[in-house]
């Protein structure tokens, strides 16, 4: 798992998940909460990392999110933005995303103006294009030590696969 | 005539898909109703031809609309992405107006299928292609191809280590 990413967990612990999303994505919004209980339910064991994937066409909302969640990264609160974002899938217009930083005690002047300028706009590309060329093949898609999980995406087929022990 | 072996091929699964190395088979498809695209109108680039069994399918319209998001990561191969189904030609408009893909989708209908059979990619059972990819070289020489089981999605890895591969070759020339 690289420096680059937001991880949470150690990033040593034996079990890895990576997950490619996109706030807008109705799917990506139905595992959000799958992760937080595999988190719960592993504590230290697991380290969790997401990197973006907005499919924009699709989701005309994606984009300026992934930035935002990169943007509030810059003043050390991406989980806290991200987490915010998909409990909110469908407030997601540059006014909703200045409040949410507001919320958060951040400078939310500074955010919106690099959410504008395009200031974190490499990044999420950069986590595109890796997605593109690692097989990510639509949102969400978790890669389980490397390894893209194809199976269905509930606590008990994720806990499974992650531990190795049948469900 | 180099050829990729690296990632897999088609025979695997006892698919006759064109393999790497063989001419790719010119076609002309209706792209819209009143238009007409050929293979051939490409020589000299890249091409991508992804067969795909219907629109409107839950994951025939993740993996166009996941090709529709890359639309920029194959224009740095200078590389054309044509999808090609069995739909016809004004399915195929309503499919990309309602998925805003900025590709051309090719309607492999009349004769249902000839192109697909043509690429050795028809499910005679179903009526429809297999989920079926080739990247093409700018000679017009099939460099990679790959069958997807039909009902996941290939992605794009394959297409675009392809791709790479194919750009370090010219260079080379």
């Amino acid at each position: 798992m690289p420096e680059r990413d937001h991880i949470q967990g150690p990033i040593d612990a034996p079990m890895r998940l990576v997950e490619y999303g996109d706030y807008e994505c109705p799917y990506c919004g139905q595992a959000y909460p799958v992760v937080k209980e595999l988190q719960k339910r592993l504590g230290k064991r697991l380290c969790f990392a997401f990197r973006n994937f907005p499919l924009v066409n699709s989701h005309p909302h994606a984009q300026h999110a992934a930035e935002a969640a990169e943007a509030a990264a810059a003043q050390g609160q991406f989980w806290e933005m991200h987490d915010l974002l998909y409990e909110n899938q469908d407030s997601l217009e540059d006014e909703d995303i200045a409040r949410f930083a507001s919320a958060l005690g951040l400078d939310s002047q500074r955010l919106m103006s690099e959410v504008r300028a395009g200031a974190h706009m490499p990044r999420v590309r950069e986590d595109f294009r890796s997605g593109a060329r690692n097989g990510v093949n639509g949102t969400p898609s978790f890669f389980i030590d490397g390894v893209r999980y194809d199976g269905m995406t509930g606590v008990e087929e994720l806990l499974a696969a992650l531990t190795g022990e049948p469900v | 005539m180099k050829t990729s072996s690296t990632r897999p091929q088609v025979h695997g699964n006892g698919s006759t898909a064109f393999p790497a190395g063989t001419p790719a088979p010119d076609f002309a498809l209706k792209s819209t109703p009143d238009q007409i695209v050929r293979l051939s109108d490409f020589r000299g680039r890249l091409v991508v031809v992804a067969f795909y069994p219907a629109d409107w399918s839950p994951v025939c319209g993740d993996q166009m609309g996941l090709y529709n998001e890359l639309l920029s990561e194959f224009q740095e191969f200078n590389a054309e992405l044509l999808g090609i189904s069995v739909d016809g030609a004004w399915c195929h408009t309503a499919f990309c107006h309602d998925r805003k893909l900025h590709f051309p989708l090719l309607a492999d209908f009349e004769p249902k299928g000839e192109v697909a059979r043509l690429y050795g990619v028809y499910r005679a059972g179903d009526g429809t292609s297999e989920r079926a990819l080739f990247v093409i070289n700018p000679h017009g020489v099939i460099h990679w191809s790959y069958v997807s089981p039909v009902g996941v999605n290939p992605g794009a890895e394959g297409i675009l280590s392809a791709l790479q591969e194919l750009q370090g070759q010219e260079g080379e020339k």
